[in-house]
């Protein structure tokens, strides 16, 4: 178990304002905000690729070989490697350590539970944009993480691949990996959240359940935003 | 002038066995110094591409200024080595094909390793973040770019093949073009028209001009294969 996360007084430029919190396992968390709120800039502070300018990310785990192995993300935009849909997620397994039939066998497994084992074998970056976040979560959940990083997974997606990719990762939760996930899409939010974290200009401005957020935000910003979004609400 | 050009052709249907020899050697001279540079400069160009050093864009400059090496340069550089005075006069290469192949290498290894740098640090910018996530260390990444950029890296070492087939000034120098021994397509045209044997230089210059749209068009062929293969 690598989880809880701490994040202590952790700051990047100007971007992140120091924020401390604590991330455990369990229900799903979203990151909310505008564009240029900071969403992908905490989740890479919290996922290791990026250095925080002050404060730091803090694992139960110590052994930080763990830590990296037992996390994965998915990006706004799939990155595909020019071989096929089936390689792509068994290429991930290799770098975990997984060998042989074993590693085939798991890469066909991941890529059956996004539904796309029948384009196992077809050139990953000729599949529509919708298969290949598919795929790029395929090769995520591969790797049975502790904890999944979602940046805006849907953002380039129309609305049937939407929810498809909306399907896996609630079969991703209720399997048991803890997924943090930004967006700035509310009915997502809703739809896949079970807490909320509100960013507003690089300060983590409230942290509530989704159902809470909605109906009663506790701050102006998120108020504003929410109006902002929906202003039919 | 026509009649210049219907003895070339007449040399090129009849395969004359001195043109043959000519074209046959500088394929083979050209086609080495492609493949040390390619060797060489594909994990040179790579390591810079992810690498992280004092001094990275000094290398950088510095290789996209070689690309533009004045081959007679190449040939003075690798004559004064090779000379019997110079540091490897002993080895007694000058004016062999080796010698030749050693110039071409020189002369192509820049523009290989600047093609490739920059090939893999524009995969690198769109690649890295899901690489290191999923935990590849820097030479796995680097692997991994350069199998997946293979059909620009081939385009690249084309490209190289290309300006050694065509150069004429380093091979001049250090291979001295001797008859039979060191006399290669460009060589044998500069001297021949001098001469005023048109046939042959005409010949050459035609063979050499179709080598060299041959090249291209495989080149785009790859790069159109490859893209609607991989996309």
């Amino acid at each position: 178990m690598i989880l809880p996360l701490r994040l202590e007084a952790l700051s990047y430029r100007h971007i992140i304002l120091p924020v401390s919190l604590e991330i455990a396992a369990g229900p799903s968390t979203i990151i909310l905000g505008a564009n240029g709120a900071g969403k992908s800039v905490l989740m890479r502070l919290m996922h290791g690729l990026l250095e925080p300018t002050a404060g730091r990310v803090h694992w139960r785990e110590s052994d930080l070989q763990r830590v990296r192995r037992s996390q994965a993300m998915v990006f706004q935009r799939p990155v595909m490697l020019r071989r096929s849909a089936l390689e792509n997620v068994a290429y991930a397994l290799a770098l975990a350590g997984v060998h042989g039939a074993e590693r085939r066998r798991a890469a066909l497994e991941a890529l059956d539970s996004v539904g796309l084992a029948q384009l196992a074998a077809q050139p990953a970056r000729t599949l529509s944009g919708g298969e290949q976040q598919r795929v790029a979560l395929a090769r995520a959940w591969a790797l049975h993480p502790e904890v999944l990083f979602l940046d805006e997974p849907t953002a380039n997606l129309d609305p049937g691949a939407t929810r498809e990719i909306e399907r896996v990762i609630k079969a991703i939760d209720a399997a048991g990996t803890k997924v943090i996930m930004a967006t700035h899409n509310l009915g997502q939010a809703r739809r896949v959240g079970d807490e909320v974290l509100f960013l507003d200009q690089g300060r983590l401005v409230e942290r509530s359940p989704v159902s809470d957020f909605f109906t009663r935000p506790a701050s102006a910003e998120a108020a504003a935003f929410i109006k902002g979004e929906l202003p039919w609400v | 002038m026509t009649a210049a050009a219907r003895a070339a052709l007449a040399l090129i249907a009849g395969a004359d066995p001195a043109l043959a020899g000519i074209v046959a050697l500088s394929l083979a001279v050209s086609l080495s110094a492609a493949l040390f540079a390619t060797v060489l400069g594909l994990p040179l160009g790579a390591a810079v591409a992810v690498g992280r050093f004092p001094g990275r864009r000094g290398v950088i400059v510095l290789l996209n200024a070689l690309m533009g090496l004045p081959p007679v340069v190449v040939g003075l550089l690798v004559y004064l080595l090779l000379s019997r005075a110079g540091p490897l006069g002993a080895m007694g290469l000058l004016f062999t094909p080796g010698a030749m192949v050693i110039a071409q290498t020189i002369l192509v290894l820049p523009i290989l390793a600047a093609l490739t740098r920059q090939a893999v640090e524009d995969a690198w910018a769109e690649y890295g973040e899901q690489l290191r996530s999923l935990g590849a260390h820097r030479l796995r990444a680097a692997l991994t770019l350069l199998w997946d950029i293979r059909f620009s890296l081939v385009t690249a070492v084309l490209a190289g093949l290309g300006r050694a087939l065509a150069e004429v000034g380093a091979v001049m120098i250090v291979g001295g073009n001797i008859d039979g021994v060191t006399r290669v397509m460009t060589t044998t045209i500069a001297l021949e028209t001098s001469k005023g044997d048109l046939p042959l230089a005409l010949a050459l210059g035609f063979v050499l001009i179709a080598l060299v749209v041959a090249i291209n068009a495989g080149v785009y062929l790859i790069k159109e294969a490859a893209q609607r293969r991989y996309g």
